[in-house]
């Protein structure tokens, strides 16, 4: 059993960079479908969400390649809200000089962003890209995610649970 | 095709499954136990934050799939919401074999007395929680199963110590094993419970803790509830009665098998069952008794489906009962804020409890056992938000930083007061990948349940200020469709056919060879856990069928 779950495993991460390897047209260089344009946004978004201080943040984490990754996978139906949302973000962000990536984001999530740019003031984008960053940076790193345990790291859990395992899948610090 | 005749099909190998398929293997009886989920083992657990039976941002690994298996939620204004399994409000429970018994806490409660004669203790202290519910008595007492909760605890194994536990029933044999040494996070607790005068103990759990039944004690890893344990040290149905009752040569196991309804011929006797098999084949399973098993969401589902000539409207549903009195559990409780770190990193976490609150509140029907919460991972750790403490930026960073090893969250699982009109229906239009019309999920709590709730919030906000909490605050509850992996009451038990479904052996009163034997026969859900009553029930079920149906083996 043991041998076969290993092999399985085995398997699933080379599929899985294989898949890596092959982003749609137009995606960042390393990521599978979001273009360079969404990942620069995206970044500055997360990174409002969870800055980084003595600990690292959503970049240092990797936050935006989880997103990433999700959306050819769990969250691949929310691909077109997501590239709607980070162009409206980016049009907001850029619509008045010196407005700060926090008002946005707190403009959003009170659903107050003028409906030119959110249909809704900005509440469902915000809170869709809220709880995906949460996942990314305080996740298993398996999903591409929490680099170097960067979340664990900071709230003091200890980041290598070998008690007892009988089987690896976190392979060269959860990089997939 | 027709496979060749079984003396009894049991569908299901949840909880109660396994029990029943091994009592009747055990006394000679050709069984067919039929899983709609895999055969998972311990080499699953892939311990694995984001994607488990708790935590299925994305997805989760024990089933159902998330393709083809919706449900429909009927939201309180009315509209209707497909879900996905692992959406929210599907009130998922694992599709595999042991069902949520691979997965779960593993908590291990007998339920109260009292539980049981919900009508007879507070039909005059407090009407209110008659009007309009449907709130009774069991048609068997906490004495008529307690000899079945002792096996139950035996041949499954079952840790803890509640000897300090004054509130609970008679107890004629102690547990098997003895309980994990004590957290911080339970000292601080124990000593908190103390100065209010509360009687705390070890929580019962079915977990190893010792080496049991051939499998190894708990190594207090991080990953527990949602999870497989990768060093098998729970017990479930899975790794205990499953095993031994294949042993037997009289039980098949097939995974993988949907089944789509109870065969009722015209005289109204069950013939057997037809199902899809692994391959998508429809197969028919001729039996001489049927066992439904499949928890109460699914139970419910799979006799309103099965009509026939005498039960149109589903089998043993000749008075509109099947589906009715869904029930799960309202959990509050209280999180705080210790002053100084509480957090060793030993799970299950999980361990302490208390019963003073379960019944006897001043006014209110019922309460809960309260205890402390299973380890938490850190991305379950972002919502333990004090109030005024942003949810995202630099500040919410801090927040964590400064106060994930000293949070502490106590809650219980407060005893519903079941209603007519939350229910299963299966949806008219909704279909599963087979073609057969879903569950449909709708209805309200109680207001004496959120009532009872909430008092139970203020008890647990009290022992975490006693136990030196410097920042406390309260989770209640609303009043939306219950349900969850706590399921319960949609086949009730009773002696009345016009105000049951089953009767106090589990057999469907208008049926005299199909028995259900899961959550769904419960009156009520009691103030805990349920899976020990589960499992109480199946050991109790499956030897009043063995004993009492030599025919079908004759």
């Amino acid at each position: 059993m043991r041998m076969f779950a290993l092999k399985r495993r085995t398997f699933l991460t080379a599929a899985a960079v294989a898949v890596a390897g092959c982003g749609v047209r137009g995606a960042a260089p390393g990521y599978r479908v979001l273009s360079e344009v969404e990942v620069k946004a995206l970044e500055e978004w997360c990174e409002a969400l969870i800055p980084a201080d003595q600990d690292g943040g959503a970049t240092d984490a990797r936050v935006v390649r989880f997103i990433d990754i999700q959306l050819t996978r769990k969250y691949r139906m929310l691909l077109p809200k997501y590239r709607e949302a980070v162009a409206a973000f980016a049009r907001y962000r850029g619509s008045k000089p010196g407005l700060r990536v926090e008002e946005v984001l707190a403009s959003m999530e009170a659903g107050k962003c003028p409906h030119e740019f959110f249909t809704d003031g900005g509440k469902a984008a915000f809170e869709m890209v809220l709880g995906h960053a949460m996942q990314g940076f305080y996740g298993s790193p398996r999903h591409g995610g929490n680099r170097e345990y960067v979340s664990w790291r900071m709230l003091g859990v200890p980041v290598s649970p070998v008690r007892g395992r009988q089987q690896y899948t976190i392979a060269d610090g959860g990089k997939v | 095709m027709t496979l060749p005749g079984v003396h009894a099909v049991v569908i299901g190998a949840g909880a109660a499954g396994p029990i029943v398929a091994k009592e009747l293997a055990f006394a000679g009886f050709k069984t067919v136990l039929l899983e709609r989920g895999k055969w998972n083992t311990p080499a699953d657990c892939l311990k694995d934050d984001l994607r488990n039976q708790r935590t299925s941002v994305l997805g989760h690994p024990f089933g159902p799939d998330d393709e083809g298996n919706p449900r429909v939620v009927v939201e309180s204004k009315g509209q209707l919401r497909v879900v996905e399994p692992s959406g929210s409000g599907y009130s998922n429970n694992a599709a595999c074999v042991g069902g949520g018994t691979l997965s779960y806490g593993a908590m291990a409660w007998r339920f109260h007395p009292n539980d049981f004669r919900m009508r007879s203790v507070y039909g005059a202290l407090v009407p209110r929680a008659f009007e309009n519910s449907t709130l009774e008595d069991w048609p068997i007492t906490y004495d008529d199963l307690e000899p079945f909760y002792e096996k139950a605890e035996w041949e499954i194994g079952v840790s803890g110590d509640d000897s300090t536990n004054p509130f609970k029933g008679e107890r004629k044999k102690a547990l098997p094993m003895p309980p994990l040494p004590p957290s911080r996070e339970h000292e601080v607790l124990w000593n908190g419970a103390k100065k209010l005068g509360l009687h705390p103990f070890h929580i019962p759990m079915l977990r190893n803790t010792v080496p049991y039944g051939g499998r190894q004690g708990c190594m207090r890893c991080r990953w527990c509830v949602g999870f497989a344990c990768e060093v098998d040290a729970k017990c479930g149905t899975q790794n205990t009665v499953l095993p031994r009752a294949l042993a037997t040569g009289n039980l098949e196991l097939r995974t993988e098998c949907h089944v789509q309804q109870v065969v009722v011929d015209d005289q109204g006797k069950a013939t057997g069952v037809r199902y899809f098999d692994s391959k998508g084949q429809l197969q028919d399973q001729p039996a001489r008794i049927v066992i439904v098993s499949a928890s109460a969401i699914e139970s419910a589902r799979l006799l309103l489906n099965s009509k026939s000539k005498l039960f149109p409207n589903g089998l043993g549903n000749r008075t509109d009962w099947v589906g009715r009195n869904l029930q799960g559990h309202m959990y509050t409780g209280a999180m705080g804020l210790l002053a100084e770190d509480c957090y060793d990193d030993l799970g299950p976490g999980a361990s302490i409890a208390i019963c003073d609150f379960s019944h006897g509140n001043s006014g209110l029907a019922g309460g809960a056992m309260l205890a402390n919460e299973f380890i938490r991972l850190p991305y379950q750790a972002i919502g333990n938000r004090a109030p005024g403490v942003p949810r995202w930026g630099a500040a919410h960073k801090d927040y964590m930083r400064k106060n994930y090893r000293r949070m502490v969250v106590v809650q219980g699982p407060t005893q519903e007061i079941p209603v007519a009109d939350m229910r299963v229906e299966v949806d008219p239009v909704v279909r599963d990948k087979f073609g057969i019309p879903v569950a449909r999920l709708s209805g309200e709590k109680h207001p004496h349940t959120v009532e009872v709730g909430n008092a139970m919030a203020e008890k647990a906000d009290a022992w975490l200020k006693a136990s030196g909490a410097v920042t406390t605050w309260m989770r209640t509850g609303g009043r939306g469709t219950s349900g969850g992996q706590h399921q319960a009451g949609t086949c009730r038990m009773g002696h009345d056919p016009k105000r049951s479904v089953v009767d106090a052996n589990c057999r469907v009163h208008d049926v005299d060879n199909v028995y259900v034997v899961d959550g769904s026969v419960h009156v009520t859900n009691g103030g805990f856990n349920p899976a020990l009553t589960i499992m109480a029930l199946a050991f109790r079920a499956g030897a009043h069928i063995a004993s009492t149906r030599h025919d079908v083996i004759a």
